[in-house]
């Protein structure tokens, strides 16, 4: 599903250049759960922003769904995030002035589906997150847990081949990371691709494999359905 | 583009109702734009109907020339000479200066006039002219005829008065067939006009056919105005002619061409000109105060969308993530700057508009002050104009919001992501 070979990416930090991710290689394979997990500064959160499209990479090759991925137009870059990929972000990044339902529909509005076709439709995620009942509630009126869902009931919609998660329970407490971590497994068990950002081991280790950065490349891979 | 789209402008009009003062105010500053032009516009035009209605009331492309005092020696003559014009003008300016159109001269009764009608006395001015001499005043006919060229042939006793003559001698009497007396002459009353201008210090004026005028009070000839319309002349070619005048009338009353106190010449093109450039200026110099609040006002919006733009960088950032094209964020920023414009500039030319209408109808202005009123009148903007600055709102709210729109594209998801 993903493809990763000798992937570099740097920043312009004033007049130098910061080389942040230092020849990355990496196989995930279709519904795999994968962690990436590294102390800040390792890279993991520039590496998710190259897989999830919205960086591109300097030098390397990056295979997506088996599709090599280039410098392209914003445009395009947009259709392949909407039709490939969902993201689920660590402070929700729920529109404030629509309400769950309206929010969740949102990625089907940017691929022209019809108003009430894709309420339905997001009415049956909603139902699958297990918020039908908030689904006229507005963001502000819900739990971090809920909200987090219904980013996730968001993700979803579009039927994506890989889910996207920075973070996905760095702001939550115990109870509702529990919630969370629950449907993400359960939406990896119906065989979606998901690859999650953490920095806590308890996540990390729910995932298949646990990828460690350090420094830029991969300081080792550990499996975590051997244990 | 789809401008049509109920999720666009649901959008829109959530972000409005999120920050309905920022948005008012921003409003605020177009709707007084546009409400200025308008008012500035109506009230130049209010200014000019007054000035043109009280200024001239003499045709618009008429000359009139009458004769005046010498002030050089010229061929053994003293200076110091009265001129008078004549017959004689008359009939060589009428047949050598081609682009005449109508020309009719005016002469003069001699001493005091007494007008009555039975037992009411009154003091008007009476004018023996020729029948053409109507083409030389504004006026309109309100009861019976003007004077024609067949009352001046058979020397019919007939005259034609103002509205003003009519009310102080008749009193609601209707006065056509009835015989007034002037001089201790009786006329026959075949029409009632009413002068276009007004002329506050002219108490009413008479007219009568010049040939019974010369008859009755033997005036030999002498006019006191020659007048004529000319066709559609041009400032220069009018000026040409008012040349031609002096010339030809310095040959046959020998005085020295160059003498301009000779004669009195009233070139109504010339004014009329001089009027309308003077106005013209006036107009530019309104659109240009009311584009350059316009102007102001747009900045306004243009520097509230740079804000919306900065706030909602997380929430385009997210959009684009999820799939949104810069072409769809463009679009959203753009009609919500052209939607703050148009809809505000629309309020301000109604309510500038309504203003002067208001003025108008119920005669503010006149009610404040008469005297201003007479140079004031029915302020107005033409459909026109609203319309031009209508279309010019949204084509400044379109410019307002490209900048911002723009920027709005280009950002990156990965910056507006990132969670500080």
């Amino acid at each position: 599903m993903i493809k990763l070979e000798q992937i570099h990416k740097s920043y312009a930090v004033g007049k130098g250049k910061l080389h942040v991710l230092k020849g990355v290689d990496l196989h995930i394979k279709q519904g795999e759960m994968v962690s990436i997990m590294g102390s800040s500064g390792s890279g993991k959160s520039t590496m998710l922003n190259v897989l999830g499209l919205l960086d591109i990479h300097d030098e390397g090759k990056y295979y997506l769904n088996g599709e090599l991925i280039q410098k392209m137009s914003e445009a395009k870059a947009a259709e392949l995030r909407n039709h490939t990929l969902g993201f689920v972000f660590q402070s929700f990044n729920l529109i404030s002035f629509k309400n769950a339902l309206e929010n969740v529909a949102l990625p089907l509005y940017y691929r022209g589906v019809k108003r009430s076709k894709r309420n339905k439709i997001a009415m049956e995620y909603l139902d699958k997150v297990g918020l039908k009942d908030w689904a006229h509630h507005m963001p502000n009126e819900l739990s971090g847990g809920q909200k987090q869902r219904v980013a996730i009931a968001r993700a979803l919609i579009t039927d994506p081949k890989v889910i996207f998660a920075d973070e996905p329970t760095g702001a939550l407490d115990s109870k509702t990371t529990d919630e969370v971590m629950d449907v993400l497994k359960q939406i990896n068990a119906e065989g979606k691709t998901i690859v999650l950002v953490t920095h806590e081991h308890d996540i990390g280790g729910m995932s298949d494999r646990t990828i460690m950065l350090k420094d830029g490349v991969i300081e080792k891979i550990i499996d975590n359905r051997q244990n | 583009m789809k401008l049509i789209d109920i999720d666009v402008w649901q959008e829109i009009f959530n972000t409005i109702r999120k920050n309905k003062l920022r948005t008012i105010l921003t409003g605020f500053s177009v709707a007084v734009g546009i409400f200025m032009l308008v008012i500035l516009l109506g009230s130049s035009r209010g200014l000019k109907n007054g000035v043109e209605n009280t200024f001239s009331t003499e045709a618009s492309n008429s000359m009139t020339v009458s004769g005046w005092r010498t002030t050089k020696a010229y061929k053994g003559q003293n200076s110091g000479r009265r001129i008078r014009v004549n017959k004689k003008d008359f009939r060589s300016l009428g047949k050598r200066i081609e682009q005449i159109e109508a020309i009719a001269g005016r002469t003069y009764i001699p001493g005091d006039e007494s007008i009555s009608y039975k037992t009411q006395f009154g003091s008007f001015t009476a004018r023996p002219v020729h029948a053409a001499y109507k083409n030389l005043i504004k006026y309109t006919l309100l009861k019976g005829r003007m004077m024609n060229t067949e009352d001046e042939k058979e020397l019919r006793k007939i005259a034609v008065i103002e509205d003003k003559v009519e009310e102080s001698l008749f009193k609601g009497e209707d006065p056509i067939g009835k015989y007034i007396e002037i001089n201790n002459t009786k006329f026959k009353v075949v029409g009632v006009y009413k002068s276009a201008g007004q002329n506050e210090g002219n108490r009413g004026t008479i007219y009568i056919p010049i040939t019974v005028g010369e008859l009755l009070y033997n005036t030999k000839g002498d006019m006191l105005e020659i007048g004529f319309t000319l066709g559609n002349v041009t400032l220069g070619a009018s000026m040409k002619i008012e040349d031609k005048v002096q010339s030809l009338l310095a040959k046959s009353h020998n005085f020295d061409p160059e003498d301009k106190s000779a004669l009195w010449i009233d070139n109504n093109i010339e004014q009329t000109k001089d009027f309308v450039q003077t106005f013209g200026a006036i107009e530019s110099g309104i659109w240009f105060i009311g584009v350059f609040t316009l102007i102001l006002g747009v900045i306004g919006v243009f520097n509230i969308m740079l804000i919306v733009v900065k706030e909602r960088t997380k929430e385009i950032g997210v959009r684009k993530a999820l799939g949104a094209t810069p072409y769809s964020i463009v679009r959203l920023i753009l009609l919500e700057s052209i939607f703050i414009t148009a809809v505000s500039g629309y309020v301000g030319l109604i309510m500038g508009v309504g203003v002067l209408e208001l003025v108008g109808r119920f005669d503010i202005i006149a009610k404040l002050s008469s005297d201003v009123a007479m140079f004031f009148i029915d302020p107005q903007v033409d459909m026109g104009v609203a319309i031009t600055a209508t279309i010019i709102l949204v084509i400044t709210g379109a410019i307002a919001g490209f900048i911002p729109a723009r920027k709005a594209a280009k950002i990156k998801p990965v910056d507006a992501l990132r969670d500080e």
